[in-house]
């Protein structure tokens, strides 16, 4: 399973899995269109994001974020995720991901994405595999 | 836990603990039993642990969970000694309700009440991704933040009447554009006079009861069956960016701060502190922001009206916001203070002679508007002494969630929703179907009983229920 939604009263609280952190970060990305369309969303623009932040929960929030802000921005939904490369910097963490996204126009949609949250956000890593579970503010 | 019920509408949670203050609900047996069920109730205890708190954690009917403060809550904070939290305000800064009175009958409007939707729903655009057709220079962008629904006026949308009677007249004094964030600006700057998507809604209601007739006359409603229009929305992306970006820029001056914390969305700095100074004025950008997005809205609104009655005339009754902070002067413990008043999921609901309200509502007090659920009625409220003396002038701002959105997607069908909600006379305009089920009437609580709590407390009585007979959702 590449993710899966849990109860919550307001917002949307989601699992994403993976074997490595990379994979779970990854997996997170393409759990956001579902709550946007229940169609599939085609690979159409590639884009890289790059990401630092001083710890892991941050580096999520920001990458997400990224996400987030190009749906705004762009009207773009996530379609794929190519890559996701995360680092262990001196000072904190960088991530690199290759996403594809199409335009939110091309498909039927419903809600809206407004923020990451910390809320209840949890990363768990171990050798048998990694989860990260995240709120997002609907 | 003590809990002490204090009437048939109000709890008391004792201060334990580092409590500093009590936390007091406004429920009924039922409610409060709901309001256990999540982590609302500890959500209204943390909020009562936070520096400068003064007077009790109030906690609304329609509470339900959210992150760091419970969605329905309020605190007044000491403008001197306390704190400012993003999460107390939520990442739809100035997310509120605009009520427009119009000229027409139930009648009249219910014969074309389709294509009246098919029109609303071209003129104002609605759903994931979508942009406006006004585009903001960079300059222009600056001059709503600081100007919000005057500036619309100044630009020839809508008129001086719109922004009068509006919560700080559409126009938060404390912002400074500067202080919002290119990225910010950037999610926003396509997004005035847009609806967004979700539980927001553009809905055209009829008066179903009046309560109040005296009150109901000062606001515009003069009988059953009178034709309204209610708006549902805040600040888009811009806003939600601004508590984003401010949750980050908190945590980052303050570890040792967030490190204590029991939730880290519950994060706060200091009062006087530049971030939270830079807080306050981006944030108040972002609040004018949602003024003239609901202002613009309205403008289109009355556009479209008049292409269908040209005689129809749409008057503003009132704008109000649910998600913010503000600094209000409030008596506590007989003395009177200046705080900063958090209201998350919350009305201001400021009685008679109030400062700031407009010429001709400060006899009776302010209009204050609660959005039910997409098939069930909404209300108008006005502020009391009472909310004055017990709420920090707050009320409700709604419903409330009862069931998550996944829940909902399992127990209801979007066709089985939209052919349910035509049965009962209410015709619904969406993006998507699928989406529908999400926003089913079921998944709020019964905004009756929310306001039947807020009438009987005496924090916002009744004037008058309005049923909705055409939604919009994006």
């Amino acid at each position: 399973m590449k993710f899966e939604y849990l109860e919550h009263t307001a917002d949307v609280k989601f699992r994403a899995y993976g074997k490595t952190l990379d994979e779970a970060f990854g997996n997170a990305a393409l759990a956001l269109t579902p709550l946007l369309t229940e169609d599939s969303v085609e690979r159409v623009t590639k884009r890289e994001i790059s990401v630092s932040a001083s710890n892991k929960e941050a580096l999520l929030y920001d990458f997400l974020e990224e996400l987030v802000v190009l749906q705004d921005t762009d009207g773009f939904l996530v379609a794929g995720v190519d890559s996701v490369e995360i680092k262990d910097r001196e000072k904190g963490f960088s991530l690199q991901a290759v996403v594809w996204f199409d335009h939110a126009k091309r498909y039927e949609t419903h809600g809206d994405l407004k923020s990451v949250t910390y809320h209840e956000m949890v990363i768990e890593e171990s050798a048998d595999g990694c989860m990260v579970q995240v709120v997002i503010d609907v | 836990m003590k809990i002490e019920k204090k009437s048939d509408v109000m709890f008391v949670v004792e201060k334990e603990g580092n409590m500093r203050v009590p936390v007091k609900v406004f429920a009924n047996d039922l409610i409060f039993e709901k309001l256990k069920e999540d982590r609302c109730l500890q959500q209204g205890i943390n909020v009562a642990t936070l520096p400068g708190i003064l007077g009790w954690s109030v906690m609304m009917p329609d509470a339900h969970q959210g992150y760091g403060f419970s969605i329905g809550g309020v605190a007044a904070m000491d403008a001197e000694n306390g704190v400012l939290s993003p999460g107390g305000v939520g990442f739809d800064v100035n997310c509120g309700v605009r009520l427009l009175t119009t000229n027409l009958e139930m009648e009249e409007v219910k014969e074309k009440i389709r294509p009246l939707l098919d029109a609303l729903f071209a003129a104002v655009p609605t759903g994931v991704g979508c942009s406006s057709q006004i585009k903001l220079t960079h300059d222009a962008l600056d001059e709503v933040l600081v100007d919000g629904a005057q500036w619309a006026v100044k630009k020839g949308y809508g008129v001086e009447d719109d922004f009068v009677h509006c919560e700080s007249e559409g126009k938060i004094p404390n912002a400074v554009s500067g202080l919002v964030s290119p990225r910010a600006k950037k999610r926003g700057k396509d997004q005035l006079g847009t609806l967004g998507a979700g539980n927001h809604f553009l809905e055209i209601q009829v008066v179903d009861e009046i309560v109040d007739e005296e009150k109901a006359k000062v606001f515009g409603i003069s009988h059953k069956g009178q034709v309204v229009v209610m708006i549902h929305c805040g600040s888009r992306g811009l806003g939600h960016q601004v508590c984003s970006d401010f949750i980050r820029k908190i945590e980052e001056a303050y570890p040792d701060i967030v490190a204590g914390l029991p939730d880290k969305d519950l994060v706060y700095a200091p009062i006087g502190s530049r971030v939270a100074t830079e807080y306050f004025g981006a944030m108040c950008a972002a609040a004018n922001f949602a003024f003239a997005n609901r202002h613009i809205i309205g403008h289109w609104t009355r556009g479209v009206f008049k292409d269908f009655f040209p005689e129809s005339e749409l008057r503003t009754v009132y704008d109000v916001a649910h998600n913010i902070a503000k600094l209000e002067e409030h008596e506590i413990e007989g003395v009177k203070r200046k705080v900063y008043v958090h209201r998350k999921g919350a009305t201001r609901a400021f009685g008679p002679g109030s400062e700031g309200l407009p010429a001709d509502y400060t006899a009776v007090g302010q209009p204050i508007i609660l959005p039910g659920s997409m098939g069930t009625a909404s209300w108008l409220l006005v502020g009391t002494e009472t909310s004055m003396a017990q709420s920090y002038g707050s009320t409700a701002h709604g419903a409330g969630r009862v069931m998550s959105r996944s829940a909902a997607k399992r127990l209801f069908k979007g066709e089985e929703v939209k052919a349910e909600l035509e049965k009962k006379g209410i015709i619904v305009k969406a993006a998507s179907w699928k989406g529908i089920c999400e926003e089913a009437p079921g998944v709020y609580k019964d905004v009756d009983a929310v306001v039947e709590v807020s009438h009987k407390a005496g924090i916002g009585k009744k004037v008058a229920r309005l049923r909705p007979l055409g939604v919009i959702k994006g």
